[in-house]
């Protein structure tokens, strides 16, 4: 016998792995990307395709000129280039679109320390900082090809006061415009679910977004509070962009506080300030909160007699 | 106190042998019993080299209060004390026996006279009981409560959460005899105003047998527990059956709770009933890469290869060879290493098994956190440690970490949680020491200039 292996108890692991949390996320995204094709054209596949080349491409040459072991089989890569995707308009250049996905993966994830290090979301601030920098081309909406009415050819949240209980079915299905991952509510919500089930995400953070997000819509006289809920960045945000794993706080109470803070910021913003990106500011807002909420939310140990 | 239930996690149960009876191996040709199979100082070895000794024969007496002494498991010659390394990497004084075969008991064993508690102690510690479900805490010296109206509850431990273990089960179904004796005289002797029989409902055979023999029995019942690992951790089975919080530093007894395995009890009371003391034991011998799974009676000290052989050997090469089960037992660097009283199991894993995966950075996903039992937060303790931050990890109470593997097993990163977790408890008591010498030392030199 040629030698037994001796490492540290336990000897079994689940089958979960990091990889595989990353592509459920992908797979969660596909139904969001197909509506987008669907609503957009083939287009965003281009560009969905494109960024998601780019975030690992950066990420590989990083590890190279590094000479750090890589890591790109682990998808998050793919993962922040599809959410950076989401995030831009059909119509968007794609050398913009790139310049995002090199500021998210070379400044916010890899310069940090790579997975894990990031203390915010590396695709809401390559969205945020292509939002910044290309304005004009960040806010070109494509009209969904399919447009009918006055809704689907704008973005709702600007006509919010003008839209009604009849336009549901388009903002659900997403049949406006808007950025190419971020309108069909429909699709985005089914991913959602997959997650769930999947447990790749707990639902509290969502909820109490989506929830919070409503109440203080409400409480501060928004117009349709109930209708916004399906416009701007708000599913995508909630479900895909504020449950980052490592920009999110650790147990179910400082989820619920992070959830409750990010949905009292995106009220705030969309009927105060009047500005887009409500949802990625309070979001990466949120984010540089993560350590003070773990700090208060830090469950007490069993047992554990503190000392005096 | 809170109703709010502990944390774990749903590992494979892997009960594959729990329907074998055991079987019992033959005498193994040579034994090798260390002196320390319990935790506590070593016992003592009365036997020299040369000495003919008997089944159940004192080789080693118990040395000290926290102690227990240790009989022979085979009649035959003592070829030599000396030290062996044990899987901890200490080395401990062993007795090698070689083995007539003939299995003569010694002639000196008698049934032990029991009539009140002082007696029933001296006979637990007689009997060479140690805590049999893995910990080898002398039972003698947890039942020697000074004050017995202290004991509102014992808990007979009958969990087994470990995948692949199911020495207990077939104690519990074989022996149940046994283990309804010792749970009697626990009753009468330690005036125990309720025993319950914890046990996971993974063992429909196991509940039933008690909840049969409970029945019209007052102060005595089964608690069915979920098989949620670790169930069968202490402090975890007294919250979940009796939802109370052992605090740090002190024992179950201070909240009114014993917890004993029912292994233990049935050793106690085949001990009170024979007279012959713990000299073997019921193994579990499975893993992929063993030929025949399954429960064997092994006399204590033989080889674990010599056990594998009674399986019918390897079906392909052994990579890793485990006492007890996969979530908190001991890789062995050899197979020389023999059967211990509180072994329970000893498996062996081929290639694919024994591997450990490659760990990739921590995502943050707080799994680890979500699955730790007695709510510590496993990632907290690495970064802390990392950081050489000893006042942080105290705070975090990296203490109370009882190793159960929770947070490892359910790490998507593959992080080696529980070996950091130890480091960093090693650490944190090597630091407070320091502090203690510091501070009696500045005390003294204090003294000194005035």
């Amino acid at each position: 016998m040629n030698g037994l292996f001796v490492s540290s108890s336990p000897h079994i692991r689940s089958a979960r792995t990091t990889q595989k949390i990353m592509l459920d996320v992908i797979i969660a995204l596909l139904p969001a990307l197909i509506a987008s094709a669907v609503i957009f054209g083939p287009r965003t596949l281009l560009l969905a395709g494109v960024s998601a080349a780019a975030c690992v491409a950066c990420e590989a040459l990083w590890e190279k000129l590094r000479k750090q072991p890589s890591t790109v089989s682990d998808l998050s890569a793919v993962v922040t280039g599809l959410l950076i995707a989401f995030n831009v308009p059909a119509s968007m250049p794609v050398w913009e679109l790139i310049i995002g996905d090199m500021v998210a993966i070379f400044i916010v994830k890899m310069l940090f320390g790579g997975l894990g290090c990031n203390f915010i979301n590396p695709a809401m601030v390559g969205r945020t900082v292509l939002f910044l920098s290309f304005t004009a081309d960040m806010t070109n909406y494509v009209i969904p090809e399919k447009a009918v009415d006055a809704l689907s050819s704008a973005t709702p949240l600007a006509i919010m006061g003008e839209l009604g209980w009849n336009d549901f079915p388009e903002l659900l299905l997403g049949i406006h415009g808007g950025v190419m991952g971020e309108t069909c509510a429909l699709a985005l919500i089914l991913g959602g679910v997959y997650l769930v089930i999947r447990r790749v995400i707990k639902p509290i953070i969502p909820i109490s977004y989506i929830g919070s997000t409503l109440l203080f819509s409400w409480l501060f006289g928004g117009e349709q509070p109930v209708l916004s809920l399906f416009a701007g960045g708000l599913m995508l945000g909630a479900i895909f962009m504020a449950t980052d794993y490592v920009t999110s706080p650790y147990t179910n109470k400082g989820k619920l506080i992070f959830g409750i803070g990010c949905g009292l910021l995106t009220a705030a913003i969309r009927i105060f300030s009047n500005s887009a990106g409500g949802v990625s500011f309070s979001i990466l807002l949120m984010n540089l909160l993560v350590p003070y909420i773990n700090g208060l939310t830090m469950p007490k140990p069993l047992g554990g007699v503190s000392e005096k | 106190m809170s109703a709010v239930r502990l944390h774990g996690v749903r590992v494979p149960h892997m009960k594959n042998t729990a329907g074998r009876k055991p079987e019992r191996m033959g005498v193994p040709t040579v034994v090798t019993i260390p002196m320390s199979m319990h935790i506590g100082a070593p016992a003592e070895p009365v036997v020299k080299p040369g000495d003919k000794v008997m089944v159940g024969q004192l080789i080693a007496k118990d040395a000290g209060p926290v102690s227990s002494p240790v009989y022979s498991s085979v009649s035959g010659v003592v070829k030599k004390i000396d030290d062996m390394l044990m899987s901890n990497g200490k080395f401990m004084k062993a007795i090698t026996i070689e083995s007539d075969g003939k299995q003569d008991i010694w002639d000196q064993l008698k049934v032990p006279e029991i009539n009140s508690f002082e007696n029933f102690i001296a006979a637990v510690k007689d009997s060479g009981v140690v805590g049999l479900g893995g910990a080898g805490f002398p039972t003698a010296v947890k039942l020697d409560i000074k004050d017995l109206s202290r004991i509102e509850t014992i808990i007979v431990n009958g969990a087994e959460c470990e995948p692949y273990v199911t020495s207990d089960t077939r104690t519990m179904l074989d022996d149940a005899e046994y283990v309804w004796e010792g749970i009697k005289l626990l009753q009468r002797y330690l005036q125990a105003k309720r025993i319950v029989i914890a046990i996971e409902n993974n063992k429909p055979d196991c509940i039933r047998t008690f909840q049969n023999m409970c029945s019209g029995n007052n102060g005595i019942e089964v608690a069915i527990m979920p098989s949620i690992y670790p169930q069968g951790g202490e402090k975890v089975l007294i919250y979940n059956v009796l939802k109370k919080i052992v605090p740090e530093g002190k024992l179950p007894i201070d909240v009114g709770a014993i917890v004993i395995n029912c292994t233990t009890v049935a050793a106690i009371a085949r001990y009170v009933k024979t007279g012959m003391p713990l000299i073997e034991k019921c193994i579990t011998v499975d893993g992929s890469a063993v030929r025949e799974p399954k429960n064997v009676i092994a006399p204590i000290g033989t080889p674990v290869s010599d056990v594998f052989e009674f399986c019918g050997g390897f079906k392909e090469e052994p990579k890793k060879i485990l006492y007890g089960g996969p979530m908190m037992g001991i890789a062995l660097p050899s197979l020389e290493y023999p059967i211990m009283k509180n072994n329970n199991a000893i498996l062996a894993f081929g290639q694919k098994e024994a591997l450990t995966p490659e760990p990739t950075a921590c995502i943050r996903c707080g799994t680890c956190i979500e699955s730790c039992p007695l709510r510590l937060m496993p990632t907290e303790f690495a970064e802390a440690y990392e950081a050489g931050d000893a006042e942080r990890l105290g705070k975090l109470k990296v203490n109370l970490c009882m190793e159960c593997g929770c947070c490892s097993y359910a790490c998507p990163a593959k992080r080696p949680l529980v070996q950091t977790n130890r480091l960093a408890k090693s650490f944190l008591a090597a630091h407070i020491a320091e502090k203690k010498a510091q501070a009696e030392k500045d005390s003294r030199e204090g003294a000194n200039s005035r």
